[in-house]
């Protein structure tokens, strides 16, 4: 198995300041498959894959990396997993080819064996030509396709990736995208955390949410979404005049009057409802005699799910 | 390391540290020649300056014409400088500010290989530096013995000291700035009093006594008399002291960068 976490805790700090940022979680990847791992910022997400590593000693819990145990063989085991890490982390001193080249120099790989592989790994990462091009003049989305073709110089069977495509434009998206299901199809499993749910939906085949340390849910992104929420969402939002109170004209003092007995469970973010049900027809003939509300009627998505289970409130 | 060595283990090495000692090697090699150049420049023209000018009042120290005098304790301090400004400020932007560090432990390379590059790094540049000074001296016919290319592996061992020290203020540093109490409290006060630019008897006793302890102390009396053609005296004692500190140093910054990246 190219990764197996069991009963993993970790604390940070002593006595009665220590905080348990991961408690008791279990993760086992299947080789070739996407693993998406999702939560609010402060989950436990990257301290997650940083004990996965081996960059940091578990409180308790057993890992195995690619098949060795962590972190008693984590170098040896990291030889065999590619990382591109949440930070751009890129040598500004190299050019593009030199990047590829120094960083395999850390894995034991030759010049003259990664020399020749150069224009493929670039070429993978949509880089093509861009042996001698210095790091500054690169985009973000650029960099952050380098750093990908840097995780594969040493033709890793487990690739992980924390947060790959946050801050990129959706070209750079798609791209990254695209390329990450190519090396899943060769057989490359893929750990990656994400905050974009319909990242996670396209390309995991299975997810977990995890929140204040723990796995909320895990499986398949239909299977999750099937058991954890109702199949239709119906949003409203505008302004509503069946109020009496000027000041309270909005979906919220709408749905505080109607939305039980029309949806299952109904919640208010900001100035929108959202109404879950099982069948909006009832709801949706309602609306339609609510001039002033507006309505967007639409399947419920793993994003719904990922708000019901760890809630609204921001997370800092 | 792996994490499973407590925090105070002794270092555990692998040859992978040559890799990044070779990362930084390649940087430098972009850079050559203004790096060797900066690094010459302003050493040389103290030397220079004060040797010559200031030389004209004091004639001769302990025998020999001041600017002689002055140039073991040059090739001394320099090195300390090189060394200490390479740990501090090149390795706090490797481990802090680029992340450098942190995407080399993605790969099969530990900490303590990293920390430990960085210390045969620096030595290695400032012993690049050291010994184009050390060309500049004798061509100044300052060091006209053989012995003075003794003095080589003698620059490399002080580099390593400095090095080791200037880790563990590195792997203490929240920012920049801080390294501005290293240098004002520490590498300025050492340099004066490390006889560098008079013979450290001209200091009272209490401060002798410590000013002889001081790691610079120990090159400048290794070095000096090897640019003179002279034997050092007390040679273990001084390559010892040196040796003593490099390691200690070097555990201690290990044990402050475990304790920093690896939480």
């Amino acid at each position: 198995m190219p990764l197996e976490i069991t009963g993993l805790v970790k604390r940070f700090g002593k006595g009665a300041e220590a905080k348990e940022v991961v408690r008791g979680l279990d993760l086992s990847l299947r080789k070739g498959e996407c693993f998406a791992l999702l939560g609010p910022n402060g989950a436990g997400k990257t301290t997650t894959l940083r004990c996965a590593l081996g960059l940091t000693t578990p409180s308790a819990g057993q890992i195995r990396l690619a098949g060795l145990p962590v972190p008693e063989q984590a170098r040896e085991a990291r030889a065999r997993v590619g990382v591109v890490p949440q930070i751009d982390s890129l040598d500004p001193d190299f050019t593009c080819a030199e990047n590829l080249i120094v960083f395999a120099g850390y894995f034991g790989i030759r010049d003259s064996e990664i020399r020749p592989r150069v224009p493929e790994l670039l070429a993978f990462a949509g880089l093509e030509g861009k042996e001698n091009a210095r790091i500054q003049s690169l985009s973000g989305g650029m960099k952050r396709r380098l750093t990908l073709a840097r995780a594969l110089v040493n033709k890793p069977e487990l690739l992980i990736l924390d947060e790959p495509t946050t801050g990129l434009d959706p070209q750079a998206r798609h791209l990254i995208w695209e390329r990450l299901r190519r090396l899943t199809a060769e057989g490359t499993t893929i750990l990656l955390t994400t905050h974009f749910m319909d990242e996670a939906e396209r390309l995991a085949h299975r997810l977990a949410i995890l929140d204040n340390g723990r796995i909320l849910v895990q499986g398949s992104p239909r299977e999750v979404i099937a058991e954890h929420i109702e199949p239709q969402v119906v949003e409203v939002f505008g302004e509503w005049d069946g109020s009496d109170n000027q000041a309270a004209n909005g979906a919220a003092t709408w749905a505080a009057r109607n939305a039980g007995a029309l949806s299952r469970r109904c919640e208010i973010s900001g100035e929108t409802a959202f109404c879950y049900t099982d069948d909006a027809a009832p709801l949706l003939a309602h609306l339609a005699h609510q001039p002033g509300l507006r309505t967007l009627h639409r399947p419920a998505n793993l994003e719904d799910v990922f708000l019901k289970l760890t809630g609204r409130e921001l997370r800092d | 390391m792996t994490a499973t060595q407590p925090l105070l283990a002794p270092p555990r090495l692998s040859p992978r540290l040559f890799a990044v000692w070779r990362r930084n090697f390649l940087v430098w090699r972009k850079l050559a020649l203004p790096s060797i150049v900066g690094n010459l420049a302003d050493p040389v023209i103290y030397m220079l300056g004060l040797g010559y000018g200031l030389g004209m009042l004091v004639q001769e120290v302990e025998g020999v014409p001041y600017i002689a005098f002055l140039a073991g304790g040059t090739l001394a301090y320099s090195t300390m400088n090189s060394a200490t400004f390479e740990t501090l400020y090149s390795g706090f932007s490797r481990m802090h500010v680029q992340k450098t560090w942190e995407a080399i432990m993605n790969a099969p390379v530990a900490l303590d290989d990293i920390v430990a590059a960085e210390l045969v790094w620096a030595a290695s540049k400032s012993c690049l530096a050291g010994t184009a000074i050390l060309a500049v001296i004798a061509l100044f016919g300052f060091a006209a013995s053989p012995l003075a290319v003794a003095a080589i592996p003698v620059v490399f061992l002080t580099g390593l000291c400095f090095a080791a020290l200037g880790l563990i203020m590195t792997a203490l540093a929240p920012s920049y700035d801080f390294f501005m109490y290293y240098f004002t409290l520490f590498i300025t006060p050492m340099t004066l009093l490390s006889g560098v630019f008079f013979p450290q008897g001209q200091l009272p006793d209490g401060v002798r006594t410590i000013a002889a302890c001081l790691p610079l102390s120990h090159a400048v009396e290794l070095i000096r008399p090897l640019l003179l053609g002279q034997v050092p005296g007390q040679i273990g004692l001084h390559l010892g002291v040196l040796a003593a500190i490099t390691a200690a140093a070097f555990w201690t910054a290990l044990i402050l960068t475990r304790r920093r990246l690896l939480n």
